[in-house]
């Protein structure tokens, strides 16, 4: 006889979506912005994209060494995400020790995927430029040439040491940077299958552009606004590192607070700092508080009374 | 009662005062940017133990127990200020880098940690190794640590160029937060190896 009653132990509602369905979307979701920094900066920056993302395949493969080279794909992701923070020539060994620090310090030292307290691939761009900065900053920056392939590299300063590039170009990504960062355009169709497939909240991306917004219209009216939201790594952080679903609190108000914090870190590095962006070290710092937040962000339970003291 | 060849050895690798029992972190992390100032704190550090560790035990039915931690401080002071005085007039240089840890030697844990854990229960003899063997731990790990921020901060050792002229320094690990990550990968690799020897 058929059995009419099945008892099972939870979970009972299966999603088809792995690590691997998500960190693939996540490559088809950086594929625009990849596609932008080829097409302004040349196949150095492709060198470099692939450089990172062997690097860290590779270093991964080794320490699990198990499964295929491809893995969850969560290496790769890491690579590629590092080879965006990345001016568009360093020397080779720099993005290749950037990629195994990331992957092996930024996250396997903690137990792996999941465990990591920190962004793996800021963690490597972190080191990376505490180490070497002379090829992280200063004047490694390119002017970018759309089709220019092959075109002799000519450095230029970063729109947010100059403050002259026009909106327009920082929107298209004409402009000096990292390589995913200079086009907002490409970033934000990137984001928008993100937003399509519902890996990312609106409320980490929302609150970081929205406080970084007010800060520049504090500063220097409605076009500074816009200025510091387009130029640099906002738009890059905002969408791709800050919303890392391993290191982002995962309550909704945990992830506003997130949002708000690596915003206000940020402006207060660009505008009162040393350093000409933050990002970086913003996201880091809030990666930090993560447990703080989703500890004090925890919903009430329904029904629940406050307890009188 | 262990041997005294136990007694040496523990403070090596059983209950080596970095990588074991974490004490004495603040010139492991200050002073170790080179392995020739990890060697040098290391020394100074084993020096000023095995004096106070001697005093202290033959003093150890003398002094009242109500007073001894003012006791011990005041011995260790006074050795300390013989280290500091001493490297002053021999190696300026050294003394210039060590600076502030030197005076801090007083409060170091190690030493304060040996004189009441140990020094205050146990013969002279007794003390002396286990003085001997804490202060080889603690110079050891000190070096090793000095001598990996050095080679891969400045590419030498023991500034003796070892990594070329072409090799461009990592400056994370001749900063403060190299000495931290430097030290916690060490732990790790230090818990993992004494878990596969099966020492715990």
């Amino acid at each position: 006889m058929e059995r009419k009653l099945v008892v099972s132990s939870s979970p009972h509602i299966k999603s088809p979506e792995n690590i691997q369905s998500i960190m693939v979307d996540v490559l088809i979701a950086l594929f625009p912005v990849a596609l932008m920094a080829v097409f302004l900066f040349g196949f150095r920056a492709l060198i470099t994209m692939v450089i990172a993302m062997v690097a860290a395949m590779a270093t991964e493969a080794i320490i699990l060494r198990k499964g295929s080279f491809f893995g969850d794909g969560s290496a790769a992701v890491t690579g590629l995400l590092l080879a965006m923070t990345l001016p568009p020539a360093p020397p080779w060994w720099v993005v290749a020790i950037g990629a195994v620090v990331a992957i092996a310090i930024g996250k396997h030292i903690y137990g792996g995927l999941g465990n990591n307290i920190f962004n793996p691939a800021l963690v490597g761009r972190a080191i990376l430029f505490v180490s070497w900065g002379t090829h992280l900053s200063g004047s490694v920056w390119l002017k970018p040439v759309p089709f220019g392939f092959t075109a002799d590299a000519v450095s230029q300063a970063s729109p947010l040491v100059t403050h002259d590039a026009s909106l327009g170009d920082l929107f298209i990504g004409t402009v000096s940077g990292s390589l995913g960062e200079t086009s907002a355009l490409a970033l934000i169709i990137g984001a928008i299958w993100l937003f399509y497939r519902g890996h990312i909240d609106w409320r980490i991306p929302g609150g970081y552009i929205g406080i970084v917004f007010i800060f520049g219209l504090f500063a220097g009216g409605f076009s500074m606004g816009l200025y510091h939201v387009l130029a640099g790594g906002v738009l890059l952080g905002a969408l791709f590192m800050a919303t890392d679903m391993v290191t982002s609190p995962v309550t909704a108000n945990g992830k506003l607070i997130f949002g708000l914090g690596c915003g206000v870190i940020t402006m207060l590095i660009r505008l009162f700092g040393t350093m000409p962006e933050g990002v970086t070290f913003a996201i880091l710092l809030m990666n930090g508080l993560t447990p703080l937040i989703d500890n004090m962000t925890l919903p009430k339970k329904f029904g629940e009374v406050k307890k009188s003291a | 009662m262990s041997t005294l060849a136990q007694e040496f050895s523990k403070g090596i690798f059983k209950e080596n005062p970095t990588f074991r029992l974490l004490l004495g972190m603040c010139p492991t992390l200050g002073v170790t940017t080179l392995a020739f100032y990890g060697f040098g704190m290391g020394v100074s550090t084993l020096f000023v133990l095995l004096c106070s560790n001697i005093v202290i035990s033959v003093l150890r039915n003398a002094i009242p127990a109500k007073v001894r931690i003012p006791a011990y401080i005041l011995i260790i002071a006074t050795f300390v200020t013989i280290v500091d005085m001493v490297l002053k007039a021999f190696v300026p240089d050294l003394h210039g880098a060590l600076g502030i840890f030197i005076p801090l030697i007083v409060v170091n844990c190690i030493i304060l940690g040996r004189a009441e854990a140990f020094a205050r229960k146990n013969n002279v003899g007794r003390s002396i190794i286990d003085a001997l063997g804490m202060g080889m731990g603690f110079t050891i790990s000190l070096t090793v640590l000095g001598i990996i921020r050095e080679l891969f901060g400045s590419g030498s050792i023991f500034g003796v160029n070892i990594l070329g002229t072409s090799f461009q320094p990592m400056g994370l690990l001749s900063s403060p937060p190299g000495a931290f990550i430097t030290l916690g990968i060490l732990l790790g690799l230090c818990n993992f190896a004494f878990k596969r020897l099966g020492i715990e």
